[in-house]
């Protein structure tokens, strides 16, 4: 029987089970409030939130393969448009796209159309250094590094600071070549 | 770095215009999020009661939130039959707050109505509000060394949380109640209503 192919990001939004997202823009809200008021340092609120963004990624990209079937990306600028249209669609509902290519093909842009973490949120004068959805960094960087990829995802603009949009630079570091776990000769 | 500030659309959150709470995410994607929730409070905290009770605090948030979002809502929406005649009202009766979190909030939050509403037979400040498996337990499976502990407290966080801004100060605990014939315990969310709610109740008539 010939392997399924690929299914839109769309397809796969419908046929997964799905909850209301205030339930989750207010819990994620939840947890930023919890991490401000035991860390207190903006800066180690963002480097728990690309922590916890990073276990989710790791288990995360299991579930994308299994439910989106796509077959191995040939290069990065096919794993990036994979991450945007797919990944983003499948789990957040919200589209996105890629743009800025820079010439090697290692660096580019995803813009998110949306985001429901950020719904009703605005941030005080005290939080102005908080990557407020650094856990969807944790997430690209984790989920890449268990396809071998070592990356670096940083936030390029963000809407709770003043941008337009949400944009999210991914750079591909270096392609890990996958370890054998086993000997030959034993 | 902060971005050269470009006109936004909206100056102030406040003045942008209310959705109509229809955008949904992937269940997945709320239960990783749940999980790095209580792995997180889970390094923070020495024994279980405070951990509940830091899934409690979190819950306590969503559901004020939640009551505030579903009050400013039930205002603007007009001939949608499920929200019935319910707007612009706000809940004075004990009955009509409980019927309000078993039905209204879970139907947002959960995607369906609680299970059931009891009332208490031993005493008489206690209702429940039982759920086969609760949204947030899915798939979370507790070691035999966390005891009773149930991830459920931060459902009766956003419970209390709901409760107590609409003025019916409460507390809530979330508990499995193993049933017969089932693989799974139920969970039982029991509420116990402060002093005050009940002889405010009984005034009323």
């Amino acid at each position: 029987m010939a392997p399924a192919g690929p299914r839109s990001g769309d397809a796969i939004f419908a046929s997964v089970e799905r909850v209301n997202a205030e339930l989750f823009t207010l819990t994620y809200g939840a947890i930023v409030r919890q991490l401000l008021t035991d860390l207190e340092e903006v800066d180690e609120v963002n480097k728990q939130l690309d922590q916890m963004g990073y276990n989710i990624g790791i288990r995360l990209v299991d579930e994308f393969l299994a439910k989106s079937n796509v077959s191995r990306c040939v290069d990065f600028k096919e794993t990036a448009e994979v991450i945007a249209k797919v990944g983003f669609k499948m789990f957040l509902g919200v589209g996105a796209s890629v743009t800025n290519w820079d010439a090697e093909g290692t660096c580019c842009s995803i813009v998110l159309e949306d985001n429901p973490l950020v719904d009703f949120v605005e941030l005080p004068d005290t939080c102005q250094g908080l990557y407020y959805c650094n856990v969807l960094s944790g997430v690209i960087r984790g989920a890449l590094e268990m396809v071998s990829m070592k990356t670096e995802v940083t936030w390029l603009r963000d809407v709770l600071r003043g941008d337009d949009v949400f944009e999210l630079q991914v750079k591909l570091i270096k392609q890990v070549p996958e370890e054998y776990p086993y000997k030959d000769d034993e | 770095m902060i971005g050269a500030s470009k006109i936004k659309q909206y100056s102030n959150v406040l003045e942008k215009p209310l959705s109509k709470g229809k955008q949904e995410v992937s269940l997945s994607a709320f239960a990783f999020l749940f999980s790095e929730l209580v792995q997180y409070n889970q390094t923070q905290v020495d024994n279980i009661a405070e951990l509940e009770r830091r899934l409690e605090d979190a819950g306590y948030a969503v559901g004020a939130r939640c009551l505030e979002l579903l009050c400013h809502r039930e205002k603007c929406v007009m001939f949608m039959p499920f929200w019935l005649s319910q707007g612009n009202r706000r809940e004075t009766r004990l009955l009509g707050i409980l019927s309000f979190v078993h039905s209204t909030v879970w139907k947002v939050l959960f995607g369906k109505v609680a299970d059931s509403l009891e009332k208490g037979t031993e005493h008489e400040d206690e209702y429940m509000i039982s759920e086969k498996e609760l949204l947030v337990n899915r798939f979370i499976s507790i070691p035999k060394d966390m005891g009773t502990f149930n991830c459920g407290a931060f459902v009766a966080g956003i419970v209390r949380g709901v409760l107590d801004s609409a003025g019916f100060p409460a507390v809530v605990t979330a508990h499995f109640v193993p049933m017969e014939g089932q693989q799974r315990p139920r969970t039982t969310i029991l509420i116990k209503f402060a002093e005050e709610v009940l002889r405010r109740e009984a005034r009323l008539g």
